[in-house]
């Protein structure tokens, strides 16, 4: 039991414990952001399987708050994770699935969501901005 | 040649004992008056043939890879010779067996069928419940679109919430800490071997389980169960009334069955699979993420219940109705069975429907999101081409107040109507309610500038009824 059990077990639960986040990547130039805007900044997994193709992509939402400082967010809702808009215009995110709505600032302005947008860790390092990767945000509180 | 092929099957017969083996589950009694009403299970067990037939047959161009699963499904709708009818067999068998266990369980609670001895008929049939839908969710995750990989980040979201283990069961979902290489792979197997074996193991256990305690008689009032005489009762009414399976009783269930499945190709050659939503791109953050229809009234109670609550709900709910299903039988397993005298079986059906029913029609319509893509507001609606009220329905649309309210039918749901605000709140009002906020509404105080929010209160005072004709106001 033991001889078949374990490896599969350890088979089955390994992709849990790759260490794959954690890692600087630069997402352009200072100059490519304008103060006060946020935009949505494409990022590549660098340590994804071979086969993971375009799932080895993920978004981030990065604000340039002033000359010097950009802030970033985890595009996943804190209710449940689906993908949050920004509505530029309203200064809001918006989220499609139940509701949630954040300001500019990430905090929760109206519906479900728990706690505000879970930040990215950013820096600025040549005139590049470069955001640390992140596993996807869950809650994990009641 | 007659002479040869009978020859041959009692050769084939003797040797691999079919008939042994076959006879006693086709030869068994069940009641006579066992008629329309009992045709659920057979149909779920179709259903779940279906799927495993046209599984097989998808699996041949399916590739499990998140790099290729998407395009292999584009390949297999839109190319392969019968691939877009096959994928809505696949859909629509998936969705009769939903409906057909629904209604299999129903019909079991309200004949009080679940009662000594069949007491495990049910606890398996449960089991198979939470299979099918188990299935249901996965299958929708193999689509492998932008909508099934936002899918499985909620569904790692909620088992986040699980106490203690909520960090390892989500990342266990994902196959890692974000959508990869790993993830499709896991649902695909959990989808196409670890379900299929376990809802074959228990649907054999299950007919085991018929064939031992027989068929529950339709429920007669009076004709309480007790354990102590009801084999002995059952045994000599079936030797009095009872009739062989096959014929009498089967041919309601070929009938019903055969129907089925003519509904299902209907409905995939006319209606088809559901369609492809975007490709799987996790940057991609233009989804709506919904469930397939059998788990709607799921996502729309966690819309609906109070966000300090909802983690329990989330957690404890599925927890708590699988314990009450199971137990049920061990709850009260003797006594009346007609539904007459047990209204409260009635109750919890149709409150069940109600529930579930009204959830879904929620879910399906979800006035709690954002419309994300609002009909501008026409001249004719606005009332003004120029001045205060038109520039005021400017910033309404702009500030992103169109998304969440509707004007004369245009807009969102997820806040009250504003098409009459007008006749309710004063200027004040308004103006406070723009600039603090309110219940379940941002405030907009940092973001709109004086001279909008003036623009912006001209035009929603402007929204009033319209005067009833003939008491307009007197002209001066």
């Amino acid at each position: 039991m033991a001889i078949l059990g374990i490896p599969l077990v350890g088979f089955v639960v390994a992709p849990i414990f790759r260490k794959t986040t954690g890692k600087w990547i630069s997402v352009g130039k200072m100059t490519d952001f304008e103060i006060g805007k946020t935009v949505t900044v494409t990022v590549t997994d660098p340590s994804s399987l071979p086969w993971a193709g375009i799932t080895a992509k993920s978004a981030l939402w990065l604000r340039r708050v002033s000359d010097a400082d950009f802030v970033a967010f985890a595009v996943n809702c804190t209710h449940l994770g689906c993908p949050v808009r920004w509505l530029q215009d309203a200064e809001l995110f918006m989220c499609p699935c139940h509701g949630g709505v954040y300001y500019s600032d990430g905090t929760v302005a109206a519906g479900p969501p728990p706690r505000p947008l879970i930040r990215y860790d950013v820096r600025t390092v040549n005139g590049q901005v470069e955001v640390k990767t992140m596993e996807i945000p869950i809650t994990t509180t009641l | 040649m007659k002479r040869f092929m009978i020859g041959a099957w009692r050769w084939l017969d003797d040797r691999l004992g079919i008939s042994a083996l076959v006879g006693p589950s086709l030869e068994h009694l069940v009641p006579h008056d066992a008629r329309w009403w009992y045709v659920f299970g057979s149909a779920t067990l179709l259903a779940f043939i279906v799927q495993v037939v046209t599984g097989v047959g998808l699996a041949f161009s399916y590739t499990s890879s998140s790099s290729q699963a998407y395009e292999t499904l584009q390949f297999i709708t839109n190319q392969a010779p019968f691939g877009r009818f096959l994928r809505g067999m696949h859909y629509f068998g998936a969705s009769a067996m939903v409906l057909m266990v629904g209604a299999h369980m129903a019909q079991t609670f309200l004949f009080g069928s679940y009662k000594f001895p069949r007491e495990m008929n049910w606890t398996t049939g449960v089991l198979l419940l939470a299979f099918t839908l188990a299935m249901g969710f996965t299958g929708q995750l193999l689509r492998w679109d932008s909508t099934a990989t936002w899918s499985v980040v909620v569904a790692a979201e909620q088992a986040g919430r699980v106490p203690v283990i909520g960090n390892f069961l989500a990342q266990f979902i994902l196959g890692g800490t974000s959508i990869g290489g790993a993830t499709l792979s896991r649902f695909f197997a959990i989808h196409v071997f670890i379900m299929p074996a376990l809802i074959f193991l228990f649907i054999g256990i299950h007919l085991m389980l018929v064939l031992r305690h027989g068929i529950a008689e339709p429920p007669v009032a009076g004709q309480v169960v007790e354990p102590a005489t009801y084999r002995t009762e059952y045994e000599e009414r079936m030797r009095k009334t009872g009739h062989p399976f096959w014929p009498e009783g089967a041919w309601r269930d070929f009938v019903v069955g055969t129907g089925l499945i003519v509904v299902i190709a209907l409905l995939a050659y006319f209606v088809g699979p559901p369609k492809l939503d975007a490709p799987p791109d996790p940057s991609n953050l233009n989804a709506d993420p919904k469930p397939d229809w059998y788990l709607l009234w799921y996502f729309a109670l966690l819309a609906l219940i109070p966000p300090q609550l909802e983690g329990y709900v989330m957690i404890l709910a599925p927890v708590i109705i699988g314990i009450l299903l199971l137990a049920a039988p061990m709850l009260n397993n003797r006594g009346e069975r007609a539904p007459s005298r047990r209204p409260w079986s009635i109750a919890v059906v149709l409150l069940s429907v109600i529930m579930i029913g009204s959830l879904w029609i929620e879910g399906n319509n979800s006035p709690w999101s954002p419309n994300f893509d609002p009909q501008p507001l026409t001249e004719k609606v606005i009332g003004a081409t120029s001045g205060p009220v038109f520039e005021g329905a400017r910033v309404f649309q702009t500030k992103g107040c169109l998304n969440c309210h509707l004007i004369s039918g245009d807009g969102g749901r997820r806040g009250p109507d504003l098409s009459y605000i007008g006749d309710t709140l004063s200027e004040g009002d308004i103006v406070i309610r723009i600039v603090n906020g309110g219940v379940n509404m941002p405030a907009f105080g940092s973001s709109i500038n004086p001279n909008e929010l003036t623009q912006l209160t001209a035009f929603l005072q402007s929204r009033k009824r319209p005067m009833p004709a003939g008491l307009e106001a007197p002209q001066r």
